[in-house]
């Protein structure tokens, strides 16, 4: 009853969760077997079925290698489940892609991911993290919801601090607010994605550019992330290009609004020549269907409008004035590498995208931490990662600052098209094509990060 | 009173002997999450189940206990104010109380759909200004705060889960304790009373209005102390705490069960924590099984667990509750067949091209054989019950059969 | 300023329509079955992706035909199997059976369409512009929509209080011993009533679905919304409804459109409070920024002031 085993286990006794592996492993032998040499592809849920296949391996091999187990915590189900699923498919799949299916790593030993579903709940993240501690999970990786980024550090520092010998690491591939590699910086997370004024620097630049702009709107979501893109868009333009004009400043409740219809009036009244925005999710599809519905041919300026069925959506008309700021060159592929890994993605989940390529470079930048130091301990890890230098398999120069965990590497921006895309989004025949391209060491700010170093 | 002594008496040991038994952190954790939830649920019980107002928004006071809480901590760290952390769900519990004051004094005019609608828009109106407010609330990031500052309790600076736990024990106690003695006053009573006929109780001189207002503001008490317990556990507050989803969760925990009884929310907190902490774990598709458990609770178990229990009070009486067994396993059987062979249909349905581990067996959503099984499976267990449920009815028919006395008595 | 403004109020109306779309349906059920249908808008995504899924074969048109009545169907079914057993046992009951409904669709819905956003877009037939006020076009989709949703307000009003079939529905409400007595099937009228009630809040969804977006949160958005505005209303007002609707919209839209706030009504009160003022945040309110929760205040005046709502004649 594995349901009931799975229960159990935790319940009765101190966290043994390796002899809760090597049960599951002996207890289905030939199914695992027939079904490997049948050649069936390796799994997405690497939690059980990794385990089995080492089960087969340790028929042949000497001794079964414990796996390196790695956290992600994300939103697996509700609303926001698309971004934290495509996000866990990219990560298992680098996982298998770049090491399991080589031999694995510190000598034989295979990767597992461990999904933690926050359902991107500051709440629920806290039981997670409390669970992933039950299981000895010693890094998470996690992304989605600065909020929660930010309730994650503080929970973790908490707990490190109170808990030496069994701190945690925090791999943030995807929260932007910038203050947590600055006043919220803390030794034990490393951020993977250039954070929001990072972003902006480039964006208003590549908007300065563009000499037929003269006014910009920003309308954005009423929170943090919002904020900061709202006060330092205007910032940033103010000292590019004193003369564009910022004709508007909106924000509203995230998540709430369901028609953008009164806003882009406001918008088109106002006589804006561009939009820029840092929404997400719904909230970006409907503005920007609502400012193409309205017959308003401006450029929009945003963070995160494509994948996961938005690129579908806007489709035609979302054709050159869709424009979105990342990291991880779009079409044309920067290398071939890169191509193969992507069409190795799309060969075993043919229905998703590679949205967030970030979380491959993470893991492969915590794998080399792992060999240099030979360990899994946090610490180690965390010694290795700062200053680490490291290239993408797109070419891209990774730079990890030591100073306050900020990684720092090329910036992209592309825009929404059907031309010249070799891999689109959402099977849609439209892809980002990007544009403009700014190296590493341009994308370089400051910050503010006083750290406090643990002693050992 | 006396004849409850014992109870009580167990209740407190099986608090203080739980965190023995499930000693890991995430036994701890669950523990945790188990205090705070009960209290919640039995001071939303107080309005529901004892007063008969329905409220969309009772986290509001939850949530507000909960933010006054983590800032009094912060005030605790940085000095300004001195008292021991144990006394924050006191903190909690007072701001519950006046906010529920406030609200109160114009919600509770009217009950049923009018104060249930009310109180949705007042959630949703708090929530809002949750995020507008940002200095107060701290935007959607929350507050947080830092419980290991204060002045140590008995040499106790709460670093760990499980002193905490000690805690919450106590504060659950308490507070469990004194919402029982609530429900035995007058004001306690008499909620009862407008619950069923207000006109009578208007009748006989009570006005239904300050009756309510008397429950709601006792509601909000106990809620706040619920939020105090939450930030003294997770150091952490944010505008989630506050919503109509964390309203609707104690709703639910309520009623699953049972509303009609004291212990049916302690029953249901315990039901729902465990689901929700757990089954998420196991399997994405948890919200479904949480909606189909909550479809059949209220279809064949329409007064809750806590309901079910009590229906067995007759055969207790009557002293043929052992005779009960043998048909509840015969039928149990079949239905838990049943229940595996579902699950595993939804789960098989969802993997697809990954293994499912089924009891020993790997399961393949490619394999005719896979689906093959499950549907056997679920079929056996299907007809198992259908065909068990005769006898089980008869046995129970029997069982609330009133049995002769020796002495020529019917129980 | 005057562009502004008019099209403040088309947008006004346009979403109020839309609402009112949506507590039509809901108006018949918690109105008059008084059921708290918690997921009324989960139909309302049901007949959304169903249309989407369904346009792809048959068009449109099609969707707008079919899906619906599959919906209706399914609400029927609800009805017949789900809600008549838990009636008895009361009203928060039924609450709690619609609730595990709308996690159950909810699920359902990711479960069978997938997580992410559906590209559902108006038929091509509507894809001109109405009308081109000041620069901003009015596209003939929401002029369908306007359209469409005055032909629902008609068609019920008609039929529930001018035809044999709606008095006997207003009658089995009130007293539906009495018209059992009289011969009717008053478990069946019920059963039509919620299919008709879901089907119209399927018919909302094929209707708004290109426009608000179709993914799996589309019911989580509107869900509360909906009651406000029928409780507004008033129970038992289908004309209350429509009011609410258009009032909830209007306020809205003129509430985004009006950029003032605090600023100014502080400026117009001679008082002025520098950004360190803990209520920092309150003074620099606008307008804009509250507009989605100016409903749930209108609601609770309207109940503190008319617990029966604006046109209501009933109390729960």
């Amino acid at each position: 009853m594995t349901l009931i085993l799975g229960l159990r286990r935790p319940h009765l006794r101190r966290p043994q969760s390796k002899h809760h592996q090597s049960k599951h492993h002996q207890s289905k032998p030939h199914l695992n077997s027939a079904q490997s040499a049948a050649g069936q592809s390796l799994t997405r849920r690497a939690s059980l079925s990794i385990g089995a296949l080492v089960c087969a391996f340790s028929f042949s091999a000497a001794t079964a290698q414990e796996p390196v187990r790695l956290g992600f915590m994300d939103p697996l189900s509700g609303t926001f489940a698309s971004v934290g699923t495509s996000g866990l498919n990219v990560l298992e799949f680098a996982a298998d892609y770049f090491y399991n299916s080589k031999g694995g790593i510190l000598g034989g030993r295979m990767i597992e991911i461990v999904p933690l579903d926050n359902k991107q709940s500051p709440t629920e993240t806290q039981l997670q993290f409390r669970r992933a501690v039950s299981e000895e999970l010693r890094i998470i990786f996690q992304g989605n919801s600065s909020a929660v980024a930010n309730t994650l550090n503080q929970t973790i520092s908490k707990h490190n601090r109170r808990n030496a010998g069994q701190e945690v690491l925090q791999i943030n591939y995807a929260a932007v607010d910038p203050i947590l590699t600055n006043e919220e910086c803390s030794f034990w997370h490393f951020r993977f994605d250039a954070h929001a004024v990072m972003k902006l620097d480039v964006l208003t630049d590549f908007i300065a550019m563009n000499d037929e702009l003269s006014s910009v709107y920003i309308i954005g979501q009423d929170y943090s992330f919002g904020q900061v893109v709202a006060d330092n868009t205007i910032r940033l333009l103010g000292e590019k290009r004193p003369d564009i004009e910022i004709v508007g400043n909106e924000f509203h409740p995230i998540g709430q609004v369901k028609d953008f219809t009164p806003y882009v009036t406001k918008i088109a009244s106002s006589g804006a020549d561009a939009v820029v925005t840092g929404n997400f999710g719904a909230d970006m599809v409907s503005l920007a269907r609502s400012i193409i519905d309205s017959g308003l041919d401006v450029p929009i300026y945003t963070f995160y409008a494509a994948y996961d069925g938005i690129t579908a959506t806007l489709g035609a008309d979302g054709k050159d004035r869709i424009r979105l700021i990342h990291t991880d060159r779009a079409n044309p592929l920067a290398s071939d590498e890169r191509r193969d890994f992507y069409k190795a993605f799309k060969t075993k989940h043919p229905n998703s995208d590679i949205t967030q390529s970030r979380l491959a470079n993470a893991l492969m930048m915590v794998v080399q931490a792992m060999e240099q130091s030979q360990s899994t301990d946090p610490y180690d890890i965390a010694v290795q990662l700062e200053d680490m230098r490291f290239t993408s398999i797109a070419g891209d120069e990774l730079w990890m600052r030591g100073e306050d965990h900020q990684l720092f590497q090329p910036l992209y921006i592309s825009k929404q098209t059907d031309e010249g895309i070799e891999f689109d989004a959402d099977n849609s025949g439209f892809g980002l094509l990007t544009e403009y391209e700014v190296g590493t060491s341009e994308t370089i700010t400051e910050h503010s990060c006083r750290m406090r170093r643990p002693r050992r | 009173m006396k004849k409850q002594l014992p109870v009580w008496l167990g209740f407190a040991l099986a608090l203080v002997f739980l965190p023995s038994i499930f000693d890991s952190v995430l036994g701890i954790s669950i523990l945790n999450q188990m205090t705070i939830w009960i209290i919640f649920a039995l001071s939303y019980n107080m309005l529901l189940g004892q007063g008969g107002m329905l409220s969309f928004g009772h986290a509001v006071y939850f949530g507000l206990g909960g933010f006054m809480s983590v800032h009094a901590l912060n005030l605790i760290a940085d000095e300004v104010l001195v008292f021991s952390i144990t006394l924050i769900p006191l903190v909690g519990g007072a701001v519950g109380l006046v906010a529920a004051i406030f609200i109160g004094s114009f919600s509770t005019r009217k009950s049923g759909t009018v104060f249930a609608m009310i109180s949705l828009g007042i959630g949703e109106l708090i929530v809002a200004s949750s995020l507008i407010f940002a200095d107060f609330f701290g935007g959607e990031a929350g507050v947080t705060g830092d419980r290991t500052y204060g002045p140590p309790f008995f040499g106790i600076e709460f670093l760990q889960d499980a002193e905490v736990y000690y805690l919450g024990a106590f504060w659950l106690f308490v507070a469990t304790l004194f919402m029982y003695l609530f429900t035995q006053t007058p004001a306690g009573r008499m909620a009862n009373a407008v619950r069923d006929n207000p006109e009578r109780a208007e009748f006989i001189g009570y006005s239904t209005r300050r009756v309510r207002f008397i429950s709601f503001c006792a509601a909000g008490l106990f809620a706040g102390i619920a939020g105090g317990l939450f930030a003294i556990n997770y150091e952490f507050i944010t505008e989630e705490n506050l919503n109509a989803l964390t309203s609707g969760r104690v709703l639910l925990m309520a009623y699953i069960g049972g509303l009609g009884f004291f212990i049916g929310p302690i029953v249901g907190a315990v039901i729902l924590t465990l689901m929700n902490s757990l089954l998420s774990n196991y399997s994405e598709m948890w919200m479904l099984y949480l909606g189909i458990m909550f479809l059949l609770t209220v279809i064949f178990l329409p007064r809750g667990f806590a309901g079910f229990i009590m229906m067995h009070q007759i055969a207790w009486q009557n002293r043929r509750l052992g005779t009960l067994i043998l048909p509840y396993f015969v039928t149990a059987v079949p239905a838990l067949v049943f229940l595996a062979a579902f699950v595993g249909l939804v789960e098989l349905s969802h993997k697809g091209d990954d293994i499912l581990p089924f009891f020993g067996l790997s399961l393949g959503a490619e394999s005719m054989l896979s689906w093959g099984i499950l549907l056997a499976l679920a079929g056996i267990g299907a007809l198992g019950v259908k065909l068990s449920r005769p006898r089980l009815a008869a046995a129970w028919a029997l069982a609330n059969t009133p049995t002769a006395d020796d002495r020529g008595d019917v129980r | 300023m005057f562009e502004v403004f008019v099209f403040a109020t088309l947008n006004g109306l346009v979403t109020g329509l839309l609402l009112f779309m949506l507590a039509s349906g809901l108006t018949l059920i918690f109105s008059m079955m008084g059921v708290l249908n918690f997921a009324h808008a989960s139909f309302y995504m049901l007949g959304a992706y169903f249309a989407y899924t369904l346009s792809a074969y048959l068009g449109f048109w099609g969707g707008l035909l079919f899906a619906p009545l599959i919906v209706g169907c399914i609400g029927a079914a609800v009805e017949r199997y789900g809600l008549r057993r838990v009636h008895q046992s009361g009203h928060v009951a039924e609450l709690v059976f619609t609730f595990g409904l709308a996690f159950l669709i909810e699920e359902a819905v990711q479960f069978f369409w997938g997580r992410d956003t559906k590209n559902y877009q108006s038929p091509e037939l509507f894809d001109f512009a109405l009308f081109t006020l000041f620069g901003q076009e009015f596209s003939a989709y929401r002029g369908f929509m306007i359209a469409i949703a005055c032909l629902i307000f008609g068609a019920l009003y008609f039929v529930l209080t001018r035809s044999r079939v709606g008095i006997i529905i207003q009658a089995s409400i009130s007293h539906p011993q009495t018209v059992a007595n009289l011969g009717h099937n008053v478990p069946l009228i019920f059963m039509c009533v919620f299919g008709v009630g879901t089907a119209l809040a399927g018919v909302a969804g094929v209707i708004a679905g290109p426009v608000l977006t179709t993914f799996p949160g589309m019911a989580t958005v509107l869900g509360s919304i909906v009651f406000v505005v029928v409780v507004i209303g008033g129970l038992g007002s289908l004309p209350g409804a429509l009011i609410a609707s258009l009032l909830v919209g209007l306020l809205q839209s003129y509430a985004i459109a009006a950029d003032v706030g605090m600023p100014e009504l502080l400026h117009l009160l001679g008082l002025s409070f520098d950004s360190s003022h803990p209520l920092n945040d309150l003074w620099t309110l606008n307008l804009p920024q509250i507009a989605p929760v100016l409903p749930y205040l209108l609601l609770v005046l309207v109940l503190i002031f008319k617990p029966t709502g604006l046109m209501g004649n009933r109390e729960q």
